[in-house]
């Protein structure tokens, strides 16, 4: 099976999942945020014209601020003319299918997608679809992935942490619903993180997550026991319906993330979350804000990934 | 007319045949197999050197999309593809729209199909009024007017009462009753197995016992009403276990299974492959081993298309959002031949003519003298590669599209007259 994501020359023809991509192009990417970074700390941030003339369009068909916000930063700062696109939450409410949607864009002569579905497998059939000059960066498709978050998470890791080689790192909550999740284990296990664990209850596992290479855990005090870095999930209102969870107080009680808990992981363990938070379901406050979280960071180490993948992406053959 | 079918290799599983025999048809039907009845003058001879001669496919699930979803099939064009697939008999499923609940659009489906003059179609009348599961359809009603069976198609049937009240009733009259076993909470919003391929996909999955646990309540719902029950699509370990337990303990049961399920699994949907998005959805290669395990031995008795043409529009969209469905009337023999393999072609054949036939309860898939002269005629070794253009369905969806298969019709014959030659 051909990997959708790798052109010809073995380069990154769009970003879709971190499953399957090989670990130079993974760190590839963090090494061009790193750049960016440092150049953002140099002072005043300027433009890169490394997307002039290219038009990036921002199709979110489900509502985000943060993620399309950085986005959108991010190929202004790469002098992109971006064109924000919020189409609701569902494809068909106008009656006009994903790919008629994506043949109208293609028609103003786009040359970058970002997209964001509800539906799993979004991307990628964006990414069948469009012509060879054009590339796709997925922006979270349902459950299945989400992989610049993921990739910012690898730059935090790395820059708080230095290397992958020697971790353990717990993720922590509704692993089952999480595109988050599963591009954060992706890229952990490619990358060489020698421990991942899974804490959740059983209701908010998906069946056989051990093959994906991780361990699991449903008692967080265990879980959390000498790890090094500690990844929450954000847990949707939602989930409180549908038999998963009897209730926000007893989710908080047994998997929200305290002091007392954090105080079992290494002394010097960092705490992130993809946001945004619930305080008091996921995080208790005190954490969100503590010492040990590095949760701001993550946003702005977003900016600098999303500008490492869009000017990867546009430098392909 | 009289045709003459000659040197071919006649497979007929019924009566244990497989060599190289002529056949003779007259009015019709079979009028010898061998030599020559006394007189026979044939009008058409075909030669049949190196081919097989069988009897024509007879396919337990195909939807022809009338009445209610011309745009995706017609009867014209599925009962072009059933002839060019060696398939001379067909039951289709009465989820149509509206579903088959009513005698008269029974009777206009058989008339429609008869003016064709192509295979014979079966219609299987819905169980429960507009398949909701809550009320009887007039089941004797509908069994004069030529529906074989009762079923639900794919829709749920969650009261257990109204299934026991449907089953008694239909056990009445001595009428069977055909249901694809899942369990409808269990399976919500599910598109995909729940196994390692649906984690990593991030696809809502249906689990095993989904299927079980429905199976286990039919099951019981049988002994208890004595009906002629059917299982339909069967599609897990478990699930092939559960029959092979119930058969074994003289439960009057027969069980199908869909040809993609025999030869696919939830690792073909690779990249979010929706022509791989099934009903019910493709398991792991564990259950997919059982499933031809089930077949051998005698489990699971037919192998059947499971046909359902999609436009192209419904299958371009994200996995769960597409369609679910494969075509597969004229990938019904090559499915089955690779099944068994090419030492086992009469094996093969069985499972999509003579136990189909029994299932029905129709005196046919076979080539007895003096049975209607419905025949395939194939070439067992010629490889065509399944492509758009190469599919006279007007579905084109399916999870085998590039693939090359072997085993290709040459002549399909309903009631002694070749409906199809290629």
């Amino acid at each position: 099976m051909n990997n959708p994501q790798l052109n010809k020359h073995g380069e990154l023809q769009h970003l879709l999942t971190t499953e399957g991509l090989p670990a130079p192009i993974l760190r590839g990417i963090l090494d061009r945020a790193a750049s960016f970074v440092n150049m953002a700390e140099g002072g005043e941030i300027k433009k890169v014209p490394l997307l002039q003339g290219k038009a990036v369009f921002n199709i979110f068909f489900e509502n985000s601020t943060r993620t399309r916000t950085t986005f959108e930063i991010a190929a202004k700062r790469l002098s992109a003319d971006v064109v924000n696109l919020n189409i609701g939450s569902s494809s068909t409410s106008k009656g006009e299918t994903l790919l008629d949607t994506v043949d109208n864009l293609c028609a103003m002569h786009a040359d970058m997608f970002v997209v964001r579905h509800a539906q799993s497998g979004a991307a990628h059939l964006i990414a069948q679809h469009v012509a060879p000059h054009v590339h796709v960066v997925n922006a979270g498709d349902g459950r299945h992935a989400h992989p610049t978050q993921a990739l910012l998470d690898m730059f935090t890791i790395r820059h708080y942490k230095k290397e992958f080689h020697n971790l353990r790192v717990a993720i922590v909550g509704d692993v089952l619903h999480s595109r988050v999740a599963r591009s954060q284990i992706h890229a952990m296990t490619t990358l060489g993180v020698p421990e991942v664990r899974v804490i959740a209850p059983k209701t908010l596992l998906p069946a056989s997550v051990e093959k994906l290479g991780v361990q699991v855990y449903h008692d967080m005090e265990q879980g959390l026991r000498d790890v090094d870095v500690v990844m929450m999930l954000r847990l949707q209102n939602e989930r409180m319906t549908g038999a998963l969870l009897p209730s926000a107080q007893e989710y908080f009680k047994y998997y929200g993330l305290t002091q007392d808990k954090l105080a079992l992981a290494k002394s010097d363990a960092i705490v992130m979350h993809p946001g945004p938070m619930n305080r008091g379901v996921e995080i208790d406050s005190s954490v969100a804000d503590g010492s040990h979280s590095v949760i701001l960071p993550q946003v702005t180490f977003g900016i600098a990934i999303r500008m490492a993948v869009m000017s990867m992406l546009a430098g392909a053959q | 007319m009289n045709i003459h079918i000659r040197n071919g290799r006649l497979i007929d599983p019924k009566n244990k045949i497989d060599a190289v025999q002529d056949l003779f048809i007259a009015s019709g039907r079979v009028v010898a197999v061998g030599s020559a009845p006394a007189k026979f003058v044939a009008d058409k001879v075909i030669d049949a050197t190196g081919l097989v001669v069988a009897p024509g496919l007879i396919d337990l699930a195909a939807r022809l999309r009338e009445p209610g979803y011309e745009y995706r099939a017609t009867l014209e064009s599925e009962m072009d593809a059933a002839v060019a697939g060696g398939i001379t008999s067909l039951a289709c499923p009465p989820d149509t729209d509206p579903p088959l609940d009513e005698p008269g659009l029974v009777e206009m489906l058989k008339h429609r199909a008869k003016t064709l003059n192509q295979a014979h179609v079966y219609p299987v009348g819905a169980l429960t009024q507009s398949l909701k599961g809550a009320e009887l359809t007039e089941m004797a009603e509908l069994a004069d007017a030529g529906c074989v069976a009762f079923s639900q198609a794919d829709a749920p049937l969650t009261d257990t009462r109204v299934l026991l009240r449907a089953m008694q009733y239909a056990a009445t009259f001595g009428f069977s009753v055909w249901l694809r076993p899942q369990d409808s909470f269990l399976a919500r919003d599910g598109v995909a197995h729940d196994g390692e391929v649906a984690t990593r996909l991030g696809l809502p999955a249906i689990p095993v016992c989904a299927e079980t646990i429905a199976l286990a309540t039919m099951l019981q719902l049988a002994q208890e009403t004595g009906v002629k029950l059917h299982v339909c699509r069967i599609s897990s370990a478990e699930g092939v276990a559960l029959v092979r337990a119930a058969r074994q303990q003289g439960l009057p049961l027969t069980c199908d299974v869909s040809a993609s399920h025999v030869h696919l699994s939830e690792m073909d949907i690779g990249f979010f492959d929706a022509n791989c998005h099934l009903v019910p959805p493709l398991r792991s290669l564990r259950d997919r081993d059982a499933l031809r395990a089930g077949l051998l031995d005698g489990t699971i008795d037919a192998i059947c298309s499971d046909h359902s043409p999609v436009d192209e529009d419904a299958k371009q969209l994200p996995f769960a959002e597409a369609e679910a469905g494969t075509t597969g009337l004229e990938l019904l023999l090559p499915l089955a031949l690779k099944w068994a393999g090419q030492g086992a072609l009469s094996a093969a054949l069985a499972k999509v003519t003579l136990q189909p036939a029994r299932i029905l309860g129709l005196d046919a898939g076979h080539l007895s003298v003096g049975s209607a002269a419905d025949v395939c005629v194939f070439d067992p070794e010629a490889y065509w590669k399944i492509e758009a253009a190469a599919l006279k369905s007007q579905g084109k969806n399916t999870p085998f599209l590039g693939l090359e298969l072997q085993g290709k019709v040459r002549y399909t014959l309903v009631d002694g007259q070749v409906t199809y030659q290629g």
